[in-house]
Parts: C-alpha cells; sequence; structure tokens
C-alpha cells in the first residue's frame, strides 16, 4: 500500500510513468472510463479548494469510480474534536482511497501513517501540493517537451507557497534547471528548500526582487498568490499583497516561447488581459491536473 | 562524593561546558532519589573545561538525548566502584519526545498525543526536522 505525500517519494521513472499514463488517457479516455468502477474516493478536505477537490473528483468519475467526503471542516467530525488519525482509520473502513487537504503541516503525513488505504496529500498548510506538482509537470512537459535546461521564474509569495516548494523538490532533479526566486524580502523562499533542496543538489538559483529585469531570462514563469490565510497578521498581508502584479507590459521582454503558469486561484496577480496571450498556460495546467490526479489514482490503487 | 565513591552508577564525562544543566533537565535527572552530582566548568586536558554528571544509581540512560545535546560525552558504567564499561554515543537519526515543534502551522500544534518525531536531515550541520512538517529544531518558524 503507497501513498504520496511528498513530490520527493516519486522517483523520476514514476515520474515518466505517470506522465505517460496522463498523455494515455488524453488521447484514449474511452480506455479509462471504467478502470475504477465499484472503487471509491474519499476526499477530505478541511479546508477550502475548488479546482483540487473538483479536479479529483472529476478524475475518480471519469474512472468510472465513486466519490464520497466533505468540503470543510465544519461538516465533519474534526468540528467535534476528532483526530486526523482517528478520521484516517474510520474512512479506511468506507473508502478505497483518500485526497486529503488540511491546514495543518504533517496532517495528511498523519493520516497516512494510520489509515490502511492510500492517501494522497491535496495540500497541507504552506507546506506540500504534490498534486499541483503533477499537474504543473505535464504541463511543462506539453509545453516544453522536456524538463531539463530550463530557467524557471517563482514569483510571489515563496515563503507559504506549497506548490513552489513541491515544484523546485521535482525540477531539481532534472540537469541545467536554474530557478530565479521573485519576492519581496519578507516572503522569500524558507530555508529548508534552499538548504535541504537547492544547495544540497548544487542548483544555480538567484534571489531578487525584480519581476521584470528578471523576465527575459526565463523559460517558465510560474505566478503566486500572496494567501491571506497563511498571515496571521492582516497588515501585513495588505502591504504584501500587491507586490507583484504580471500584465501585459511586464511581458513585453519576455521570451515568446514563454510559458506563463499560476496554481489558481488568482486574485489580481495576474492581469485579465494576459489570458488571451498565447504564452499563458495556467488554465491548461488546470485541466492537466485532472489527467495526472487519474494516472495517480490509478498507480495507487495498482490498476494498470 | 567523588567518581572513586560511586559503588554503582554512571558518570557522564566530557560533556561540553554549560551543557550539563540541559541535560539534567532533558534526561529527566530531577525524578531520581539516589545521589546524583554536577560538576561545572572542571578544568580539562582535552576540552579546557568540560562539565561532569555523576548518578549513583545504574539507570538506563536516554542516549538519544546524550548524542542530540552533546555528541562528544563518555559514558563511564560503575560496577562495585570500578570502572566496568566507556561508551560513546553518536548523533541519532531520529528523535522521539525529547523536543517539540515549534511551528504553528504543524499538525503536532494541534494533535498533542502525537509523537514528535524529528529526523537527521544533515548529519554534518547537526540539522533535525520535524518529521510532519520539516521545519527545523530549535527554529521559530520556517
Amino acid at each position: 500500500m503507497r501513498s504520496l505525500i511528498d513530490i520527493k517519494e516519486l522517483s523520476l521513472e514514476e515520474l515518466d510513468a505517470l506522465i505517460a499514463t496522463a498523455l494515455d488517457i488524453i488521447d484514449n479516455p474511452q480506455k479509462y472510463s471504467e478502470k475504477c468502477k465499484g472503487k471509491k474516493l474519499a476526499t477530505l478536505f478541511f479546508e477550502p479548494s475548488t479546482r483540487t477537490r473538483l479536479s479529483f473528483e472529476a478524475a475518480m468519475y471519469e474512472l468510472g469510480g465513486n466519490v464520497l467526503g466533505f468540503s470543510e471542516a465544519s461538516s465533519s467530525s474534526a468540528a467535534k474534536g476528532e483526530s486526523v488519525a482517528d478520521t484516517a482509520k474510520m474512512i479506511s473502513c468506507y473508502a478505497d482511497i483518500i485526497a486529503m487537504r488540511h491546514p495543518k503541516e504533517g496532517a495528511p503525513l498523519v493520516a497516512s501513517m494510520n489509515a490502511t488505504i492510500p492517501v494522497v496529500n491535496a495540500g497541507d498548510g504552506g507546506h506540500n501540493h504534490p498534486t499541483q506538482t503533477l499537474a504543473d509537470l505535464l504541463t511543462i512537459k506539453r509545453k516544453k517537451g522536456r524538463f531539463d535546461n530550463l530557467t524557471v521564474g517563482l514569483c510571489g509569495d515563496l515563503k507559504f507557497g506549497r506548490t513552489v516548494h513541491s515544484l523546485i523538490s521535482a525540477l531539481s532533479r532534472y540537469k541545467g534547471v536554474k530557478f530565479v526566486l521573485i519576492s519581496p524580502e519578507e516572503l522569500r523562499i524558507p530555508s529548508y528548500v534552499k538548504t535541504d533542496v537547492l544547495e544540497k543538489n548544487n542548483i544555480e538559483y538567484v534571489e531578487t526582487t525584480d519581476l521584470t529585469g528578471a523576465m527575459p531570462s526565463l523559460d517558465i514563469l510560474y505566478m503566486t498568490r500572496v494567501q491571506k490565510e497563511r498571515f496571521f497578521n492582516e497588515e501585513d498581508y495588505l502591504r504584501l499583497k500587491d507586490s507583484y502584479i504580471l500584465n501585459l507590459q511586464k511581458l513585453e521582454n519576455a521570451k515568446s516561447d514563454l510559458c506563463i503558469m499560476h496554481p489558481l486561484p488568482r486574485v489580481n496577480e495576474i492581469s485579465v488581459a494576459v489570458d488571451k496571450d498565447p504564452r499563458a498556460c495556467y488554465f491548461e495546467q488546470a485541466l492537466n491536473g485532472k489527467f495526472m490526479r487519474m494516472a495517480l489514482i490509478l498507480m495507487l490503487l495498482g490498476i494498470k | 562524593m567523588n567518581i572513586d565513591s560511586i559503588k554503582n552508577g554512571i558518570v557522564i564525562d566530557h560533556i561540553t561546558a554549560g551543557k550539563s544543566m540541559e541535560l539534567y533537565a532533558l534526561l529527566n535527572l530531577d525524578s531520581l532519589s539516589c545521589p546524583i552530582v554536577i560538576g561545572k566548568n572542571l578544568p580539562s586536558d582535552k576540552m579546557g573545561k568540560k562539565d561532569i554528571i555523576k548518578i549513583d544509581a545504574d539507570i538506563e540512560l536516554n542516549t538519544d538525548i546524550l548524542g542530540y545535546i552533546d555528541p562528544d560525552v563518555t559514558i563511564n558504567i560503575i560496577k562495585d566502584g570500578k570502572i566496568t564499561d566507556k561508551k560513546t554515543v553518536s548523533l541519532p537519526e531520529r528523535l522521539v519526545n525529547v523536543i517539540s515543534c515549534k511551528n504553528p502551522r504543524c499538525i503536532t500544534s494541534c494533535e498533542q498525543e502525537l509523537d514528535q518525531v524529528f529526523t537527521l536531515t544533515d548529519k554534518e550541520n547537526r540539522i533535525y526536522r520535524c518529521l510532519y512538517c520539516e521545519t527545523k529544531a530549535k527554529e521559530e518558524n520556517h
């Protein structure tokens, strides 16, 4: 029995296999439409989500399976004080696989230590979000055709942006990847990502506050939202929320084949005018998330 | 009491000067009723200054705690007034319920009965991180 808590748990071969399955699903959806017949996915969302929860649900339905679960902590027994460990043990009696989002970091790991069925981390606080990374990787593969020798700009909230941490972990394993980390001083990448991932693997990276200056060198620009829910202090949030807003003017010096990504939801960090630019890939990225979640469900349930 | 006067017990020697009280607290030596002597800033040929703890009872010491706080200590086991064994400790790979995660966003902050687990992620720099949220030990936040 296998879970997915951190993207690093997947080898490069497994990532390749998941991407190959997702590409096959895109080409032959009918072939997969009954693969999970009789199987149930439990979506345990202790924190609000639109994309991740709905794409997990759509993924399971498109595989012919069923879905049960809750979309906020207040409608579960967590509101009565039930522990994550107990919830995981109990859900194991009803479902075949769990997708869990939780505001506390490490909660899905605790669930996986107590469940008897696979657990997928669907986002834990500001920590990890491995299935978003799977969506990101499929998007990069489809747009760029490769993962190596890319200059990747990550912009916005790099401190609490869990999608950023997982994506850096995943891309650090490929050759010739350079990171340009663009953020306000207060929202720089956490020390553990710098020391344990970037420096440990001798990955080239620069930290800067200047998005426009970094733009011409980028093959990929990964924008993130400054997340209100990660701040204990509203003043800090208000001060930092509009640090970076991507508009057509800022894209003037960008490469013609730049791939603009965003895990969504966006608030105002990408101007709506950018949506029509052929370099905008974020809605396709959301669609890719469904295909990769389908591939992941099949892998974790051991269905070929 | 000096080392020779212990009949059956333990001497924790070569403690880095200043760390004996931290060890005393984490090893929960306060709960013992036997004689315990703490020597601070004693002269040492090898270390310049050192601390020492003598425990006049044959107890089980948590070597993970010793290894985490001060991996260069020596443990002398005394039986019938003589040193019968000398042990060294090493940096433990895993610490269970020795230190607590300080990250307010960590699952351990709200599920009190979870074991506090830290793993050694960087041996060279002696860095431990919370198993659940990866926050560095002794660091306030990410």
